[in-house]
């Protein structure tokens, strides 16, 4: 048996073992990516841009509930723009966002700090500062409507029959603006856990380290929440403060239990509003055009959020070039 | 429009009451006239579905599910029948209509069957025979059962929950009053001598689809006014409209503080505490407050009268009507038909007006000799519920464009600015007479 030098003694290859389509077909990138990405862009498509798109759609048209409708252009939008009520609506759920928003975070940044502290019952006491959040809407708002209640307020019960400090009944929704403020002071109630737990989170992200040596410089208390705390908050601001811009201007549920947009429209958010227009009026259309004008203002919101609070600079203590 | 209202009465313990509110009450002879039932043969295996508002009170439910599975024994017809939230109802109507699936028969508010008018199946035999077996239709459920400017009948109204005026007996005397009186002028006064005693009225004048509508609509009528002409031309902007603006502002000082921000419950919750005198509601609030012991002596001291009434004696109340239709898509129309018109017999129409305390009232004549009237004296005045000539959107068709003014409260919102003072009663209709126009265009 003759060994020839020039070959090897064993072919030492790999089996070629030649590759279905199907291999090649899941090894391949581009598939990968397609297969993978489709069931969540099914997800988004059915489930987010259809209603989204439908409702984009339906104020474009003079659908009624119970009827089909057709194409009328800007026809909604041109007759919402002659509409005192719906001015009314927009400059509320803009009073009541900015507002409540502002006292939101002032009375929330300001729990969160407190919170921050070494307190006894720490733990408990933030379960507890959680609580209005955790209550369903409606139901908080059922026990708002019943505090600011023209005959049975407890408030109004307090002041005037055991406290003897008024002589008339506080008539808390029976007035434009007493119904304003009533309803804002009822959204800032319920908005205050939120905005206090996320930016007690934050708070807690600063390394204590900082305050320590802000100390040994002989910081002030004054500056070290400006010069620490504020800047290193404020990315978790800039987000918390997004969310709670979107969930204040698109609230409806607090404005339709307690005085559904009353008295006289005054109280009508641009949601409440829509819904008023849209299901039990039977306009449809004119519904879907009040809550697409929305639209605008919550991006414009997040917008403002994003670019003049979340920059680098605020962040990073870096110049935003 | 809806009047929710009643639903306020849940809160006064409404629930107490039971099943049978009247219990004992032996079946009433109700006339009848010679009348044959038009021959509809029952199709083979029939099944159907029925779609209805929820109860209110609960004889509602349990006696209306007693006659259908009656019904059901008696033909061998699988019924199913649904009770819808009051709110939902409209919507539900609505996909029915347009999927053509769903129920055979809805028990609907009254504008609805009107606004699927081309989808209903005819009803004339049927309301026709019941209308000469029970002594004739009254006029609002005539106005609501025939296509509008037709004889052709669409629909067949149910029962109506009307909202007479509700006052306290004692009070009323002893502001001087022996009885409410019948026109504005005296009725003003009596408010005015009431509140002076410190047991003002009591109307609401917030968002309330159910009390708000009753109160202003009312308030309209009876002075005359209407919201649209015969056409459907928004008619608002008239004298009769200013006058009743006027009249509206100054029975609004005679009111407790705070109704402008008054929902549907308000004044049931208001009355049965004892802080008003006068309101407007339907029966359901004399039964809560008459079963609870603890506002027994209330309902006692309760008496119940027509509001002042339109010019020519002619009642103006807003008045909530069921109204049943068939739609066209059923695959069993006989059986259908013939539900409804076993609905609306004696044997079980009388039950379930009994049952129900006269809370939805007889919409055929001949059951005004029913014993639930003459149970309670009190009661009579809800017995002519459905003489009412005046509906949502009156004078004009009942149309889509009625509904959508009743959602949006236009005429709620118009008394509300001028009884205020938020605007001058011409400021007011002028701005309501601009909403309207945006649906009745």
């Amino acid at each position: 048996m003759s060994v020839s030098a020039t070959e090897p003694a064993t072919p030492w290859r790999r089996p070629q073992v030649t590759q279905g389509w199907l291999a090649r077909l899941f090894d391949s990138k581009a598939f990968l990516v397609v297969a993978c990405l489709t069931p969540a862009l099914g997800l988004l498509l059915v489930f987010l841009t259809y209603p989204l798109g439908l409702g984009i759609w339906l104020a474009f048209t003079d659908t009624h509930i119970g009827r089909g409708g057709s194409f009328i252009g800007f026809e909604n939008f041109e007759s919402l723009w002659y509409d005192r009520v719906f001015w009314g609506a927009v400059f509320y759920t803009v009073f009541y966002t900015a507002v409540a928003t502002v006292l939101k975070f002032a009375l929330g940044l300001w729990l969160a700090l407190l919170l921050n502290e070494n307190l006894p019952f720490k733990s408990l006491l933030r379960a507890v500062i959680l609580l209005p959040w955790i209550v369903p809407t409606v139901l908080s708002a059922i026990a708002f409507w019943w505090m600011f209640d023209a005959q049975f307020s407890i408030i109004s019960y307090v002041l005037v029959d055991k406290l003897g400090l008024m002589d008339h009944y506080i008539d808390f929704l029976g007035t434009p603006w007493a119904a304003r403020w009533s309803l804002v002071f009822a959204n800032v109630w319920r908005g205050i856990p939120f905005v206090a737990i996320s930016l007690l989170a934050g708070l807690q992200t600063i390394s204590p380290s900082l305050y320590e040596a802000a100390l040994l410089d002989g910081a002030s208390s004054w500056q070290r929440f400006t010069r620490i705390t504020a800047p290193l908050l404020m990315p978790i601001l800039a987000v918390v403060l997004t969310f709670s811009v979107l969930f204040t201007f698109t609230d409806f549920q607090l404005v339709y239990a307690i005085t559904r947009g009353g008295p006289i429209n005054s109280t009508h958010l641009m949601a409440t509003l829509a819904f008023q227009r849209g299901i039990p009026g039977g306009q449809l259309g004119e519904g879907a055009a009040i809550a697409v004008s929305m639209i605008p203002f919550l991006i414009l919101a997040t917008l403002f959020s994003y670019f003049a609070l979340a920059r680098r600079k605020w962040q990073q203590g870096e110049d935003n070039e | 429009m809806h009047n929710l209202t009643r639903r306020g009465a849940l809160s006064l313990g409404a629930g107490a009451m039971a099943a049978g509110m009247l219990p004992g009450l032996a079946r009433a002879a109700i006339p009848t006239g010679n009348a044959t039932a038009p021959k509809l043969e029952i199709e083979k295996g029939a099944t159907l579905r029925v779609l209805r508002p929820t109860k209110f009170v609960d004889a509602d439910e349990t006696v209306f599910r007693q006659n259908t599975q009656k019904f059901a024994e008696q033909t061998g017809v699988q019924i199913r029948v649904d009770f819808a939230g009051w709110e939902d109802l409209r919507p539900q109507t609505a996909v029915a209509a347009n999927t053509g699936a769903g129920p055979d028969v809805v028990v609907a508010w009254a504008d609805d069957p009107h606004i699927y008018a081309d989808k209903t199946l005819d009803l004339t035999d049927l309301a026709t025979y019941l209308g000469q077996k029970y002594g004739g239709w009254m006029a609002l459920p005539q106005r609501f059962g025939k296509k509008w400017g037709t004889e052709q009948w669409i629909a067949l109204p149910m029962g109506g929950s009307g909202a007479p005026c509700v006052y306290r007996i004692s009070w009323l005397k002893e502001a001087g009053f022996d009885s409410l009186p019948t026109d504005h002028a005296g009725f003003l006064k009596a408010c005015q001598a009431l509140k002076k005693n410190g047991h003002p009225a009591g109307f609401a004048l917030g968002n309330a689809v159910g009390d708000g509508n009753a109160y202003c609509n009312w308030l309209l009528w009876s002075h005359g006014g209407m919201v649209v002409d015969e056409a459907g031309k928004v008619a608002i902007n008239s004298p009769e409209t200013i006058n009743a603006l006027k009249y509206a502002k100054e029975l609004y000082q005679t009111f407790i503080p705070g109704t402008l921000s008054w929902g549907d419950v308000n004044n049931n919750r208001a009355y049965a505490a004892g802080e008003i005198g006068l309101t407007q509601n339907g029966v359901s609030m004399y039964f809560a407050l008459k079963n609870d012991p603890k506002t027994a002596a209330v309902a006692e001291d309760t008496g119940m009268a027509r509001m002042p009434t339109a010019p020519g004696g002619k009642m103006a109340e807003n008045v909530l009507l069921l109204n049943a239709m068939v739609f066209k898509h059923t695959k069993f129309p006989n059986a259908a038909k013939e539900y409804l018109r076993f609905m609306m017999e004696a044997e079980q129409y009388d039950a379930w007006l009994t049952g129900c305390g006269g809370y939805w009232s007889h919409p055929l004549n001949a059951y005004a000799e029913s014993n639930v009237w003459k149970s309670d004296p009190k009661l009579a005045v809800y017995r002519d519920t459905n003489t009412v000539e005046f509906w949502s959107g009156y004078k004009g068709p009942i149309s889509q464009a009625s509904g959508s003014v009743a959602a949006d409260y236009v005429t709620v919102q118009m008394f509300a600015a001028a009884s205020s003072g938020q605007a001058t009663p011409e400021e007011a209709v002028r701005e309501a007479e601009r909403r309207a126009r945006r649906y009745y265009r």
